[in-house]
């Protein structure tokens, strides 16, 4: 589950059965389109590779994408190399045909919220614009893994979100019901129902909260962070996009008419006609560089992993009321979420009482893990946006684009997100889905307002 | 967990006090003149900075009283709090830079 774990391969080796719902929900949208544009310079991987590296030793593995200095000059430039940064240079190059891109990460390849996420992936949104969002994406998801070549461990386990209150049953089955009028699998299951599918889950009448019943979207599932990231680096790098480690961008340059003229940067200025910003809880501080504000604040968010046991949890299990969402990764670690931090924070810690809080949930939801150990906690700094949509769009400054405010929830976004994003840059305009995702949302008063929908960390 | 100065209290523990975002965003004195995108901005923009922060607190499991405080959000390192209606105070140098270590 950590980020320091990023050199260990050995997950790719894994093999993986990819679950296929019997009424093929979803199966039509995006067929995988090939590997017909790769260049010659990557393995690819199959049973047969694999079985080869491993009688000769494991030797001869190559890096899986270039190791490149900054040219002076490119056409496009992506500033946050996370999934939706990698992830949006894919899809330029994949679907767009364009090449001369590079993708500028002021840290490591995706150390930032990509690796700190708890990898939930769920699409059922309340309001039509975010559920269409969220599906085109989860429908990405369901073939990626194919479509990089490269397991991104995508596991369609489901996701129970338990109902506390009344209101929360009130407000779950109206989700149950607007997902379906979309299309979007979920369903409402009793508490007696929902034990059925999560036997760790504690249904006594007499808890502090007790549960009243669940919703349960059966397409939802998890996937491994990094390799996320990894397998849109690895193909982008393939089609010829530039991907630049330690390297921050500390300015954006404008032409006399205000248009983008490219980036200065802690190893030069990069020249280049687009710029597209996926920088994450750092996207105030790079669009203040073009002087742009955004309804955004940044807060630490926090997780943590339990020491590893055998399998033992098969599902995801969010509870919105008492703050907690938990799932077992494939190494065996409980993964756990909590709530954010009230304050703005760059500092990616929080307090120890969030997570405390949060536990104090999970041990009441799962008596069973009262005696498990946490091994690691983490903060990343979500963008947090007033009606907790994201924003996928143009600016006012031509040429700068900006994908942001995925906050607490854009892991679950990033094939689509990055899908829409590259649509947006490449024809300077938005396509029809992300086209209410706009900064002007907060000026028109046409707010996306998940936030009142379920003010919850996912 | 913060340890946070109510400047009525003294020195408490973060899970006393509410955050209540930027402060100092005065609400405009006219409103019937403004545009749309002057609304947006008081209403939804943010500085959402990387440094110094003014920030309001309320020490709602206490006095009840809100105040506002200099923070460094780099290191969460604050510098002062002080009483609402006071203007963002200045600092120099030293201090800033002791708040951002
Ligand atoms: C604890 C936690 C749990 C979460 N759980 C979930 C979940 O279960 N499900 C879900 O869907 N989402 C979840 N999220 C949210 C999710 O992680 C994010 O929304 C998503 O990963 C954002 O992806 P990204 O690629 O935009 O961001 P990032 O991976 O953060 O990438 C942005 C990159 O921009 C770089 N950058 C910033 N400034 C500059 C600069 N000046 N120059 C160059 N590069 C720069 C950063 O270094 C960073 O690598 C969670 C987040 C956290 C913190
Ligand atoms: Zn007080």
């Amino acid at each position: 589950m950590t980020f320091l774990e990023k050199n260990g391969m050995s997950f790719l080796f894994k093999p993986r059965v990819r679950s296929v719902r019997a009424d093929g929900v979803g199966a039509a949208h995006c067929r995988p389109t090939g590997l017909a544009a790769r260049g010659m310079n990557m393995q690819k991987f199959s049973a047969l590779s694999l079985a080869q590296k491993a009688l000769g030793g494991h030797l001869g593995w190559t890096p899986q994408w270039r190791s490149v200095a900054p040219k002076p000059a490119y056409d496009i430039v992506i500033v946050g190399g996370g999934g939706h940064g990698l992830g949006t240079a894919y899809y330029l190059a994949r679907q767009h045909g364009l090449r001369n891109i590079a993708v500028i990460e002021r840290g490591w390849l995706a150390g930032g919220n990509t690796a700190r996420n708890t990898t939930i992936i769920r699409s059922n949104y309340l309001f039509n614009e975010s559920s269409s969002y969220y599906e085109h994406s989860l429908k990405l998801w369901e073939n990626l893994s194919q479509e990089l070549n490269y397991n991104v461990m995508f596991s369609q386990r489901g996701c129970l979100m338990v109902a506390h209150t009344v209101h929360d049953v009130q407000v779950f089955k109206r989700h149950v019901h607007a997902n379906r009028l979309n299309g979007i699998d979920n369903e409402w299951l009793s508490a007696e129902e929902a034990k059925a599918f999560c036997p760790p889950l504690n249904i006594s009448p007499n808890i502090r909260y007790p549960v009243l019943g669940a919703s349960l979207q059966r397409r939802a599932g998890t996937a491994r962070h990094d390799a996320v990231a990894w397998g849109f680096a690895r193909a982008a790098s393939d089609m010829g996009v530039d991907i630049i480690e330690n390297c921050e961008v500390t300015g954006i340059l404008r032409g006399p008419g205000g248009e983008v003229r490219g980036v200065e940067t802690t190893r030069g200025t990069i020249r280049a006609g687009k710029v597209g910003v996926s920088a994450a809880g750092h996207s105030s501080v790079v669009m203040g560089m073009a002087g742009i504000r955004l309804p955004l604040q940044s807060n630490p968010l926090q997780a943590l992993v339990s020491e590893p046991v055998k399998p033992a949890f098969p599902t995801i299990v969010m509870s919105n009321t008492i703050h907690a969402y938990i799932s077992q990764s494939d190494k065996g670690e409980m993964v756990i979420g909590a709530g954010t931090d009230s304050y703005v924070s760059y500092t990616q810690r929080g307090g120890l009482h969030i997570p405390a809080h949060t536990l104090e949930a999970i041990c009441e939801l799962f008596p069973m893990f009262r005696r498990l150990r946490m091994l690691r906690s983490w903060g990343g700094i979500t963008d947090n946006t007033p009606d907790r949509s994201p924003i996928t769009a143009k600016t006012p400054v031509p040429g700068l684009y900006v994908n942001c405010g995925w906050g607490t929830g854009g892991f679950k976004a990033t094939p689509g997100a990055a899908n829409l994003f590259a649509w947006t840059i490449a024809r300077d305009e938005p396509h029809p889905i992300n086209a209410p995702f706009t900064i002007e949302r907060f000026r028109d008063g046409v707010m996306i307002d998940e936030a009142a929908a379920a003010a919850v960390a996912h | 967990m913060l340890l946070i100065r109510c400047p009525y209290c003294g020195e408490r523990s973060e899970i006393e006090f509410a955050n209540g975002g930027e402060a100092h965003i005065a609400r405009p004195a006219d409103p019937m003149s403004r545009t749309d995108e002057e609304w947006a901005q008081y209403l939804y923009m943010r500085d959402n900075p990387k440094g110094l922060i003014a920030e309001r607190w309320r020490h709602a499991h206490g006095c009840n009283r809100f105040f506002n405080a200099l923070r460094d959000t780099r290191t969460d390192r604050f510098v002062m709090t002080y009483e609402m209606g006071r203007p963002r105070p200045e600092i120099d140098a030293a201090t800033a830079a002791e708040a951002a270590r």
